[in-house]
């Protein structure tokens, strides 16, 4: 095999090395080349990161389900009925509808997005209280600074505790404050803090101002019977959600009697869609980046064969002399598209080093903060090889330019005396 | 070794045809010296590169050492070259990044010799030509006469059954020229087929043999008697 033949190899780095800063700047294009590619690609794959870290513990195939009033009338109801769910509807989904992986009923003070005022030690803030099951952790993760968050213990024993927000923390305590242990005062009722959480400033669906008390405590507490003010559930990753969506509707719907076409009894929220916009952005840019480096990358290439194409000219005399002493076309090819895939590949990988370099750079300059969506920007190892390849295969191709070259010298005219 | 009958060769000059070479008829036994004499445009580096296959003839036939040689394309020619042949050019045409014993191995590399043989090969001819202490040095570091010697290194290390020499002495002055004369009689003395083109005629002594070239034709062929040039070194 003459891929492993040592001779041709001493050949290839002999020739090369003859003339190092020939050979360095021709590999010049090629390392820019390489570098733009690596650095493209790298940032597109930590913006994704990065996006995928500001929806950490978001659940990204999720919905959120809520209950308004209706707008078409239906057996003998009137329109603009107000539709309440009730707490077995929880059960009842889970059960017929077995795609569904957690379902975490919530239940809000007053009407949604109201606020309630929340007392402690003579200060107030107005806060929104809900109801919540442990499981609501599994769908938007809470981001605890202090203490934890509702446990099953908390639910099963109607425990009067409570996790609040940053903000409400503000409000009602002095900074420093030891808060975790301390009693707050909602609408008559006393609830000791267990946790503090810090809101997540991408997705906020809780808000920074809120109050969560376990959901069985809420009933007994606030007296809200069985009724339910909404759902937020997690399907399972293979399915989509706007066919669970739609499933949960039409159960809903017959169950309260809501017009089958009644688009606005029931609201919903379908998470999903905006981690699939995201991720579809963040694909396009990768593939953008990874066309654009290609391309780049071709032009550091043939950049190559140009100054082989040289080369070859300025070395007709030794090509010639080479073939006078039984050097077959074959080997003097063989010997060019080498230089060219050598020359290539060393290039690549110098391009390749330096963007690793530059690109820990950016992730120790950029990567740290919660602002800017940045993180990990590294190329993965298969979008590496690709591209590895691809440059080796087209300097392989683009080294056959001057190789055809050196072939169609006639050793008589390269020897030809002046 | 060599045998020519009715050798024609024309050169396309545009829409004018150059009649060089027309009708050569020549051979060469095994062990001559034979020196190709003649004024530039004879015709007698034409004949050598159709001798060297570096060049395709029009008519005639050419045969070496019992193979016809005819049809040759870039590949079998190469492969033909370096099996028959061993080239001495005026310029030397030694590869400049390689040293003396690279240099002489390149032939056998070619041939596909391992490279410990090659290395022992170029050593042995390199003491031939009296310049084992050099093997390390590069072209540059060599003076005219010690490059020929490698370059005859290189032209023997193959074992070609015919050295073919181009103006060998051109590029050197007088005395060197004699030592360079003196190491293609030696290896003549060893039994090689040696053709040598030149326009000296003191050179031209020096063979076994001389063959005249004008306007595309030999004029004359004649047995000489050998000037030694050792009696000149």
């Amino acid at each position: 095999m003459w891929l492993f033949d040592k001779d041709l190899w001493r050949e290839v780095f002999n020739t090369l090395g003859k003339n190092m800063f020939r050979t360095f700047l021709t590999m010049l294009g090629v390392i820019f080349a390489m570098i733009i590619l690596m650095l493209l690609l790298g940032s597109a794959n930590g913006m994704s990161n990065g996006f995928d870290r500001l929806f950490a513990g978001t659940a990204s195939n999720s919905l959120f389900v809520w209950s308004q009033r209706t707008s078409e009338p239906y057996k003998g109801f009137e329109r603009g009925r107000r539709i309440s769910f009730r707490i077995e509807d929880a059960s009842i989904l889970k059960e017929q509808i077995p795609e569904i992986d957690v379902l975490a009923p919530r239940i809000e003070l007053g009407s949604h997005r109201d606020v309630v005022t929340v007392y402690r030690k003579g200060r107030k803030s107005g806060s929104t209280v809900y109801g919540d099951y442990p499981e609501i952790d599994n769908i938007t993760k809470k981001k605890l600074v202090e203490g934890r968050f509702l446990n099953k213990t908390d639910i099963e024993d109607s425990k009067k505790v409570c996790v609040i927000g940053e903000e409400t923390y503000k409000l009602l305590f002095d900074k420093g404050e030891e808060a975790i242990g301390q009693d707050i005062r909602i609408n008559g009722v006393f609830f000791r803090i267990v946790g503090i959480y810090k809101p997540n400033d991408n997705i906020n669906i809780d808000g920074e101002n809120a109050v969560f008390i376990p959901f069985s405590t809420f009933q007994k507490a606030f007296s809200s019977g069985d009724r339910m003010g909404w759902m937020a559930i997690a399907v399972n990753s293979e399915t989509p959600v706007p066919i669970v969506e739609a499933q949960i509707k039409k159960l809903l719907k017959a169950k309260y009697d809501i017009h089958p076409d009644d688009e606005r009894a029931i609201g919903s929220f379908d998470m999903s869609e905006i981690f699939n916009n995201i991720s579809a952005f963040t694909t396009v840019l990768k593939g953008f980046s990874f066309f654009v480096g290609i391309f780049t990358l071709l032009a550091g290439v043939i950049a190559i064969s140009n100054i082989l194409l040289i080369t070859v000219k300025e070395r007709t005399k030794e090509i010639g002399v080479r073939r006078a002493l039984g050097a077959t076309p074959r080997v003097v090819k063989r010997q060019i598209v080498m230089e060219a895939i050598v020359l290539t590949a060393f290039a690549g990988l110098i391009g390749f080093a330096i963007s690793v370099g530059i690109l820990s750079g950016l992730d120790a300059l950029f990567g740290q903060g919660d602002e800017f969506p940045f993180k990990n920007p590294m190329v993965s190892i298969p979008q590496f090889s690709i591209s590895f390849v691809l440059m080796v295969g087209l300097s392989v191709l683009i080294g056959l330019i001057p190789a055809n070259r050196a072939v169609k010298i006639r050793p008589i005219e390269a020897l030809r005396e002046e | 070794m060599i045998k020519i009958e009715n050798l024609h060769k024309s050169y396309k000059m545009g829409s004018n045809s150059l009649h060089v070479l027309k009708g050569i008829n020549f051979s060469v036994e095994e062990g001559e010296l034979v020196a190709i004499m003649g004024s530039s445009g004879s015709g007698k580096s034409t004949l050598l590169n159709i001798l060297g296959m570096l060049d395709g003839l029009d008519e005639g036939s050419y045969t070496l050492d019992g193979v016809p040689i005819k049809d040759l394309n870039e590949t079998k020619a190469a492969n033909y070259r370096n099996k028959f042949l061993g080239f001495v050019f005026q310029s030397f045409n030694l590869i400049n990044y390689k040293n003396a014993m690279e240099n002489v191995a390149l032939p056998l590399y070619y041939q596909k010799v391992g490279r410990k043989e090659r290395q022992e090969k170029a050593l042995k001819y390199l003491e031939q030509v009296g310049l084992k202490e050099w093997a390390t040095h590069l072209p540059s570091e060599l003076s005219g006469g010690q490059k020929q010697r490698v370059a005859i290194a290189r032209a023997m290390a193959a074992e070609p059954k015919v050295l073919l020499a181009d103006e060998p002495t051109g590029a050197l002055d007088s005395t060197t020229s004699y030592e360079v004369m003196d190491l293609i009689q030696k290896i003549n003395d060893l039994g090689n087929t040696i053709l040598v083109v030149t326009h000296e005629p003191d050179i031209a002594n020096m063979c076994k043999r001389i063959v005249h070239l004008k306007d595309g034709v030999i004029v004359e062929d004649k047995k000489v008697k050998q000037v030694r040039a050792s009696e000149y070194v």
